[in-house]
């Protein structure tokens, strides 16, 4: 469901980012229809769990779950990219309810979520912050301060998760800027790290139990994605990074996603 | 008068004098808070001070997410870190989303001194002000300074509040009271206007003083607010008096003078000369020495002041 908006959205506006939103749609969706605590009728309810799209450009897919989920007429999605939108082209928390941090500029989520947790353990209350990352997008040192921080404060009630699809921008991340060994670096950072396939539904909720009982430490997931998800030609196929479908490739997409 | 006081050091005072009143103030720092004068609100309040280490940008994030949750938010770090390496953090998660995040950054200027070129701000009001909705204060003394951040803490939205790092004397009266986004006449006059920040303002005074032995009237307003600047009183100053002066210890570009230039340029065409850092870097050395060889010293406004004075019986 997510990733046919992703499609028409993507479609429709002529631009945006549909790889790495196909990518992180099953991740998204857990996250908006099992796991977090919001109110889509009162967005800035004290005690929601926050979600932070750290990784911006993934904005089709966040507007897809925040559209499904109440938060405004999933006809207003015609509207993404368009002028005077309450849908920018990337996230921006002015304009659209439900989205907590402006993004698009990369690597400062995990930050505005230590931040967000802090505040969090200050007025004893006990919701939790999730932040949603891109692999290349850990090329940046930002993320690196916030990761040593993190751990640094303990914040326990933060959970970063990583969209491994293994490509950015310009190829793949191996031979962009080697990330491996991966997992280890978030564990010498100090943080509780879980391995899953971020296509399956249970590896998802079951992680996201497993972070939510680690005490004392951040958690990342690391979820092994394919770029592109569900729809075949662009499967791992960097070309559709920050390419939008033409309409033949809508048509063609949206038949593969109805099976 | 008071004792000489940095303007840094009556910030830190202020925190930890809120602190006490405000539960909701928390304050971050990147490894420099014996420098910015945040230890004190440190040892008041260990439970809301984070020292985010030399990690400015996430600092500033950690700030913006902090403020999101309703905190209001004081980061502080050197001039030239807040405004050059931290510009993007502050343009994506303060400036826009419109944060209650108070940056207070120390060090600003030249009167840094021996540290030199890498620790000396000469940009950051440039990079500050040029946000939308970002307010920009340069406090002239330690008693303007503590009055500045008692109305950031007051005030939502985000601030920008520059500090520095020698201690200065004090040129606010005693009952001096600080009205954001209103200039303060320091001195009346009516033959020109000096127009002046932070550390200038005494040099402002300085050279008022001299130039009325020589019968120049010269009127002293203290820009403290840069943004949003005070337009009426630049009018007023430019209909009143015969040209203006203005003075900063900063680039040219992008500072004070800009921004009165701009507003002239607009409402009502002046004569204008700008006292401040001509498209160059500056060095080590003491304040003082500094200051005059970077033209930024009492004499050299008062060089700008006759230099109006002559203009208009040229013409
Ligand atoms: C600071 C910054 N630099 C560059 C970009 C341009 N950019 C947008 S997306 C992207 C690649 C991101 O790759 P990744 O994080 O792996 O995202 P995903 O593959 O999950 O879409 C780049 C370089 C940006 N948005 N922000």
């Amino acid at each position: 469901m997510l990733r046919r908006h992703i499609i028409n959205i993507t479609g429709r506006a002529g631009s945006g980012h549909p790889g790495g939103s196909l990518s992180a749609a099953d991740i998204v969706a857990a996250l908006y229809f099992k796991v977090l605590r919001h109110n889509p009728s009162d967005p800035k309810w004290r005690e929601r769990d926050r979600f932070i799209l750290s990784k911006g450009h993934a904005a089709p897919l966040l507007y897809a779950a925040l559209a499904e989920g109440g938060y405004f007429p999933v006809q207003e999605l015609e509207t993404v990219r368009q002028i005077n939108s309450r849908l920018q082209g990337h996230a921006d928390k002015t304009v659209t309810p439900g989205v907590e941090m402006s993004s698009g500029s990369l690597g400062q989520g995990i930050s505005f979520g230590i931040g967000a947790a802090l505040a969090a353990r200050l007025d004893s209350l006990p919701y939790r912050v999730y932040v949603l990352l891109g692999d290349g997008e850990c090329d940046e040192g930002q993320v690196w301060e916030a990761a040593m921080a993190a751990a640094h404060f303990k914040m326990d009630n933060l959970t970063a998760i990583v969209d491994r699809n293994e490509i950015q921008l310009d190829g793949w991340t191996e031979e962009i800027m080697n990330l491996e060994p991966f997992a280890d670096k978030w564990r010498a950072f100090g943080w509780n790290v879980v391995e899953i396939n971020g296509h399956s539904i249970s590896e998802i909720l079951d992680a996201f139990e497993k972070a939510k009982s680690f005490q004392g430490r951040p958690s990342v997931i690391i979820a092994h994605t394919v770029k592109g998800k569900g729809v075949s030609f662009m499967e791992n196929n960097p070309e559709f990074h920050g390419k939008a479908p033409n309409p033949e490739q809508v048509k063609l997409a949206l038949k593969e996603l109805e099976k | 008068m008071a004792t000489e006081l940095s303007t840094r050091e009556a910030y830190g005072q202020t925190l930890q004098k809120l602190g006490k009143e405000r539960k909701d103030i928390i304050v971050l720092d990147a490894d420099l808070s014996k420098s910015t004068m945040t230890n004190l609100f440190a040892k008041a309040f260990p439970d809301r001070f984070f020292d985010c280490g030399i990690a400015e940008q996430n600092m500033m994030d950690i700030a913006a997410g902090l403020a999101s949750c309703g905190k209001t938010v004081f980061a502080s770090t050197f001039a030239v870190f807040a405004g050059g390496r931290c510009f993007d953090q502050v343009r994506m998660c303060i400036a826009q989303p419109q944060h209650n995040v108070k940056i207070v950054a120390s060090h600003g200027g030249v009167s840094v001194g021996q540290d030199g070129m890498s620790h000396q701000s000469i940009e950051d009001l440039a990079l500050m002000t040029i946000f939308p909705g970002m307010t920009v204060i340069v406090p002239a003394d330690a008693l303007e300074a503590a009055q500045a951040v008692e109305t950031a803490a007051a005030t939502p939205g985000p601030f920008y509040i520059r500090m520095g790092r020698p201690k200065v004397p004090q040129v606010c009266p005693d009952d001096y009271r600080f009205a954001l986004g209103k200039a303060a006449t320091m001195r009346p006059g009516k033959d020109v206007t000096i127009i002046a920040m932070g550390i200038m303002v005494a040099s402002a005074i300085k050279a008022a003083q001299k130039l009325a032995g020589e019968g120049i009237d010269c009127r002293v307003l203290n820009m403290a607010t840069l943004k949003p600047i005070d337009r009426e009183a630049i009018i007023l100053a430019a209909q009143e008096t015969r040209g203006i002066v203005s003075a900063e210890e900063h680039l040219k570009h992008g500072g004070l003078g800009s921004a009165i230039a701009e507003i002239l340029v607009e409402a009502h065409p002046a004569r204008m000369v700008s006292i401040g850092l001509h498209d160059r870097f500056a060095e080590s050395g003491n304040p003082d020495e500094l200051l005059k060889k970077y033209g930024l010293a009492s004499e050299d406004i008062e060089g700008a002041v006759r230099k109006i004075m002559e203009r208009r019986g040229q013409s």
